[in-house]
């Protein structure tokens, strides 16, 4: 069983995101992605400042099976890629909710917020997906 | 491993298991007004005796005749062992191995391969091998767009100096994708790209500036100055190099302070005959923080489960059969025979040998010049050559050429082909081939096409 820790907002695509409440989010991929990708070897961020539309293609995650994209969960400006990944992508495997986060997002809407999925519903996704 | 073609039997099986009329109807979804329709101009098929005629016509037109033309193939001496060896059963394949890890030999092989090439050009990595050399600029272009994130123009900069065929099938693959080509001028009086010529686009955004050395003209390039240009500029650098020159000239990763980003070329002067212009094999080379955006195969060594040395395909989660459409690009294979008999080649000569074939190939293009000076025939351009020079006629070259050609000479590269207003200029090369009586043979047709 996944970790689905019930303060995140969740997406279809398997992303999680933390509002740190002072207008930025952070953006990571869930623990129910990270083993379904297995061990991470290479981890591509997004610069920052880069300005994205909900649901575009932002960041890759590339495992020894597969590479990946990561969606961005809301529209808004990249603030910060963690760079810490470029060296050591098995971060994103052993904390993925901590300092495997992926990047940080200024939303263009902060409401935005409140379309994602709580873990509620996102733990109902995973068991249909099951 | 043998290979069995389906049989008629075979295929109406097949067909009546999914349950489809015809190999054509499986083709439905695609609209007819996409469709090729009917082959035209398409001759009749010949017999195996009309077609090893006809090859062999075509073969001798251009057979016999003591050939000056490089432009971007080069002849050289090829050890009869090379294509002894590479024609072995084990090696005999054109193709990139689809079992990879089934074929050790062929993997070790292209590791060597690999590890030869970072050897020569001073970089970090080096793939599989790509078609030819100007496809391979051609991916290093797209490869600098996805390098270089910073960079939003997608412009890069392209000095008229680089082969004209090379510019001309990056154009064809990078037009459609949105990136710009943007020609800069070379300086008349050197033949080579300079500073000056350099200044009207500083401070803008240019994704890469492409170098080519030696150039088209067979120029040595400044390479180091426009190296910290492009650096100070925020401009990637994409090398495009002959390889065996490398054996003598500075490797692209120490150009400047710290090197380029990608080196491109054609491998043809490594071990592959001139053969009617193919095929031979592009060569890429990169920084390895640029690895995971470089196009193509590349085979790594590791150890197995009993810790013994065994070679493998690496970062193959970008390529096309898995990421699809999302793929770093679409070549997903590498040029087998011809990188074979090439790793052969190199192997044979060693260091030393490739040292000498250059320096012998630049020493005779030297004593070429020195001998048609006494036809008062001078060499265009100022700047330093390498194995290649254009020469300024009196007249237009092509007419010249014809003249030279009736005497079994094949006196040069007409540049007017590729630049109208070089009508009068001849690209010379003469490789390490060449005797001191070919030399005299050459001077001796061209005394007589210029009088």
């Amino acid at each position: 069983m996944s970790n689905v820790p019930s303060d995140l907002k969740y997406t279809k695509s398997h992303e999680w995101v933390r509002d740190n409440g002072d207008g930025t989010v952070t953006v990571g991929v869930t623990d129910h992605a990270q083993e379904l990708l297995g061990d991470l070897v290479f981890v591509e961020t997004p610069e920052a400042g880069t300005n994205l539309a909900a649901e575009e293609s932002c960041a890759v995650v590339e495992s020894v099976k597969a590479a990946s994209d990561v969606y961005a969960p809301l529209a808004g400006e990249v603030v910060e890629g963690n760079e810490l990944l470029a060296d050591a992508p098995e971060t994103v495997n052993n904390d993925a909710y901590g300092d495997g986060w992926l990047f940080k997002l200024r939303p263009e809407n902060a409401d935005d917020l409140n379309g994602l999925m709580d873990a509620d519903a996102y733990n109902k996704l995973l068991e249909e997906e099951a | 491993m043998p290979f069995i073609p389906h049989t008629q039997d075979d295929i109406r099986e097949m067909l009546a298991t999914i349950g489809v009329p015809s190999i054509e109807t499986l083709f439905d979804e695609i609209p007819a007004e996409l469709r090729t329709g009917e082959l035209r101009g398409i001759p009749d098929a010949m017999s195996e005796m009309e077609i090893t005629r006809l090859m062999g016509d075509r073969a001798a037109q251009d057979a016999g005749a003591l050939n000056f033309i490089g432009a971007g193939a080069y002849e050289h001496h090829i050890p009869a062992a090379v294509w002894q060896i590479a024609t072995r059963g084990e090696f005999y394949s054109a193709y990139t191995p689809y079992q990879a890890e089934a074929s050790q030999g062929t993997l070790q092989l292209i590791y060597e391969y690999q590890t030869m090439m970072t050897g020569l050009t001073g970089m970090d990595v080096s793939n599989a091998s790509l078609y030819d050399g100007a496809s391979a600029l051609a991916e290093a272009v797209l490869m600098a767009v996805r390098v270089h994130r910073k960079s939003k123009s997608r412009r890069i900069l392209v000095p008229t100096s680089v082969h004209p065929a090379y510019r001309a099938t990056t154009h064809a693959i990078v037009d459609g994708q949105e990136i710009e080509l943007v020609e800069v001028p070379f300086d008349p009086a050197s033949g080579r790209v300079s500073l000056d010529t350099l200044k009207p686009y500083e401070g803008e955004d240019y994704t890469a500036l492409v170098i080519q050395q030696p150039n088209f003209f067979g120029t040595l390039e400044e390479v180091d100055e426009l190296t910290r240009w492009a650096r100070a500029n925020n401009v990637l650098v994409i090398a495009v190099v002959n390889p065996l020159t490398l054996a003598l000239l500075t490797p692209p990763g120490e150009w400047g302070d710290d090197g380029v980003d990608i080196v491109c070329g054609d491998g043809q002067p490594l071990g592959a005959p001139l053969s009617s212009g193919g095929p031979y094999y592009g060569l890429m080379c990169c920084r390895q923080e640029h690895a995971r955006q470089m196009p193509g195969r590349i085979v790594g060594r590791t150890v197995d489960a009993d810790g013994k040395r065994g070679f493998v395909l690496t970062l193959q989660a970008r390529e096309q059969h898995i990421r699809r459409s999302k793929a770093t690009s679409n070549i997903c294979t590498n040029q087998g025979l011809v990188v074979t008999a090439s790793t052969i080649h190199m192997a044979l000569l060693g260091p030393e040998g490739l040292e000498r074939v250059a320096a012998a190939s630049h020493a005779n293009t030297q004593a070429l010049v020195e001998r048609v000076a006494a036809l008062g025939v001078q060499p265009l351009f100022s700047g330093e050559h390498f194995h290649e020079v254009v020469f300024k006629l009196d007249r237009p070259a092509a007419g010249v050429l014809a003249k030279m050609a009736e005497q079994g000479v094949l006196g040069g590269y007409d540049l007017g082909q590729d630049y109208p207003d070089m009508a009068d200029c001849l690209l010379v090369c003469a490789t390490e081939t060449k005797t001191g009586a070919d030399l005299d043979a050459y001077v001796a047709a061209l005394r007589t096409a210029l009088a």
